[in-house]
């Protein structure tokens, strides 16, 4: 089963509504409490990481007996450097951001830290596309 | 797997309700279906909160309660009282004169619900010390309990183990009049309750331990039964019993804020279930700034919004801070201190709180997905209106009652046009359908129905 969900850059009053109807969701099926929270956090993260550093994006998640797989897929400034990024405490974040509490460099690694699987791509100047894999 | 019974306080008197669909649009977690012209409560997924009965514009939605009369099967009669009851009453009315009019009513002895507030403040307090699931959550307010047990299962480790004051002053007057050698069984403890989700959490208990509670009184009965007598009796006569005072801390206790003033750290207080609700969803996602202490309350003002009070919430919120003002300095005879060697554990805390989630589809996961899968092509078809005129508070739970084998896609009035129109449904089946769902003659003219020209007569 497959769920489409668009995210807006810059728009924090909505980040998080993808993660809400995702969690909404999961509940419904009966997933195990425990990881309906895991996924929902690291989805919650990734779908803010689009909010706050690319101009529009999309998220696909897949649903199947095996699994929950999500593509966060953005049109943005791209990451350089993956592997630094994925650093605790690493942030590109403007002050502007920080201001709101996002942007404290603990996004990636909270992540990775509850998905079974995280793969990612970038290309600077053109987007970023996530993939995170849950196992159920 | 066992089905637990879940006792409900809330009830529909059929003979009342007419069918409509204010209460199945108001209810937070899709509750209410209507059928064959009635409201029908599921049990599964009530909460207790008391929302329809506020919503009910014909006042068929009542909160259940034991009989008066059942109090004299005891010798002891105490009613225990919570402060929101004399909050109600204006402040030219003392608290003695309240309490020694409860006694001619039939009580032999009026306790406050709020008594042991101190003792569980401080039990509260190094929970919030040791628990490492964040926020720690009250036990207050039942229906905020039963709320995560069946909407917020995940969150069930965040509720403290300490008893409502409730529950707890109850366990120790029971010892306190047993200790002065009243025998258990003359002790019979009533409960006069400002809401409904304290009554269902009371007659919920009892499978393995005692019933601590013996009864509950409805507040708005009691409060009817004793202004009368008040408005009709000559002061000189009474007279005036000396009372345990409570604490300025402890009147206010059941009000918003009542428990986050006090305890130590990070606190914050939600009010009102959609509130409630929509700040559980926060805190599963996680997107919650650190705090300690959550005090979460189903009604507007706390305790001073149930449904079962009399006086403006906002007005009863003021007389409390008033009592309370007058009150504060004063120290109750009873000090629990005393009787600290008649307070065991049990008595202050609570037995696990467990799962019962009643928002998913189904159990076994791959029945779950085939089922949301129908939903969503079912969603195709249904206008989105979400006009409850099937029975079902919106498109959505239409969808899934559909999935569950409980309605039919015909039951949607819009889709009966589209069927009517390419003759897959005869307009006399139409009104069959629409009869079944509303009651017989739900659509023929009534002039006696509410807002029409001849109402009441």
């Amino acid at each position: 089963m497959e769920f489409i969900y668009e995210v807006e850059g810059g728009n924090f009053i909505k980040a998080g509504n993808a993660s809400s109807a995702v969690k909404k969701t999961l509940k419904q099926l009966n997933v195990d409490p425990k990881i309906v929270k895991r996924t929902v956090v690291a989805l919650y993260e990734a779908e803010v990481n689009i909010v706050a550093h690319a101009y529009r994006g999309s998220i696909t998640v897949n649903i199947n007996a095996r699994s929950i797989r999500i593509i966060l897929d953005d049109d943005g400034p791209g990451i350089p450097d993956i592997e630094l990024a994925m650093r605790q405490g690493y942030s590109t974040a403007s002050p502007k951001v920080r201001e709101m509490g996002f942007g404290a460099g603990m996004g990636l690694p909270n992540i990775k830290k509850n998905v079974d699987e995280l793969n990612m791509s970038s290309i600077v100047n053109k987007g970023t596309k996530v993939e995170m894999i849950t196992y159920l | 797997m066992s089905k637990q019974q879940i006792y409900h306080a809330l009830k529909v008197d059929n003979n009342i309700c007419y069918g409509c669909t204010h209460c199945m649009s108001v209810c937070p977690t899709d509750a209410i279906r209507i059928n064959e012209g009635k409201a029908l409560i599921l049990k599964k997924r009530c909460v207790d909160c008391g929302e329809c009965l506020k919503a009910c514009p014909v006042d068929a939605i009542y909160v259940e309660q034991d009989d008066w009369d059942n109090i004299f099967d005891y010798e002891c009669r105490v009613a225990l009282v919570p402060a929101v009851f004399t909050g109600q009453f204006p402040t030219s009315i003392s608290e003695e004169e309240i309490f020694s009019m409860m006694k001619e009513l039939g009580f032999t002895h009026v306790f406050q619900a709020e008594f042991m507030v101190d003792v569980l403040n401080e039990l509260l307090d190094g929970q919030i010390q040791r628990k490492p699931e964040k926020p720690l959550i009250s036990t207050f307010c039942p229906s905020v309990v039963r709320l995560i047990q069946v909407k917020f299962p995940s969150l069930i480790d965040h509720i403290a183990s300490v008893k409502p004051p409730v529950d707890a002053s109850t366990a120790f007057y029971r010892k306190l009049l047993a200790a002065q050698g009243i025998p258990e069984k003359q002790i019979g403890i009533f409960y006069i309750t400002p809401c409904a989700a304290k009554i269902a959490a009371i007659k919920g208990i009892g499978k393995d331990g005692e019933a601590v509670i013996n009864g509950v009184i409805n507040m708005s009965y009691l409060y009817n039964k004793l202004y009368t007598r008040i408005k009709n009796s000559k002061k000189e006569m009474r007279q005036l019993p000396v009372l345990p005072h409570l604490s300025s801390k402890a009147i206010q206790w059941s009000l918003t804020r009542g428990e986050a003033d006090n305890m130590k750290g990070n606190c914050l207080a939600v009010d009102e279930i959609h509130n409630v609700i929509e700040f559980l969803e926060h805190l599963e996602d996680e997107d919650i700034p650190k705090v300690d202490f959550l005090e979460l309350r189903a009604c507007d003002q706390g305790c001073a919004g149930g449904v079962l009070l009399h006086g403006n919430r906002f007005l009863t919120v003021e007389r409390m801070k008033r009592r309370a003002k007058q009150l504060g300095s004063e120290n109750g005879h009873v000090n629990w201190k005393d009787h600290k060697d008649i307070i065991e554990d049990k008595d202050l805390f609570i037995s696990k709180v467990n799962p019962l989630p009643a928002m998913t589809l189904d159990e076994d996961f791959a029945e779950a997905l085939k089922k949301m899968e129908r939903i969503r092509n079912l969603m195709c078809y249904l206008p989105g209106i979400d006009c409850g005129a099937c029975g079902s508070p919106n498109c959505q739970a239409l969808a899934e009652d559909i999935v569950q084998g409980k309605a039919n896609l015909s039951n949607c009035v819009f889709l009966q046009r589209m069927m009517e129109k390419s003759n897959k449904l005869s307009s006399e089946h139409a009104i069959r359908i629409i009869e079944k769902t509303w009651g017989k003659d739900r659509l023929s003219k009534d002039c006696k129905k509410l807002g029409a020209k001849n109402e009441g007569m």
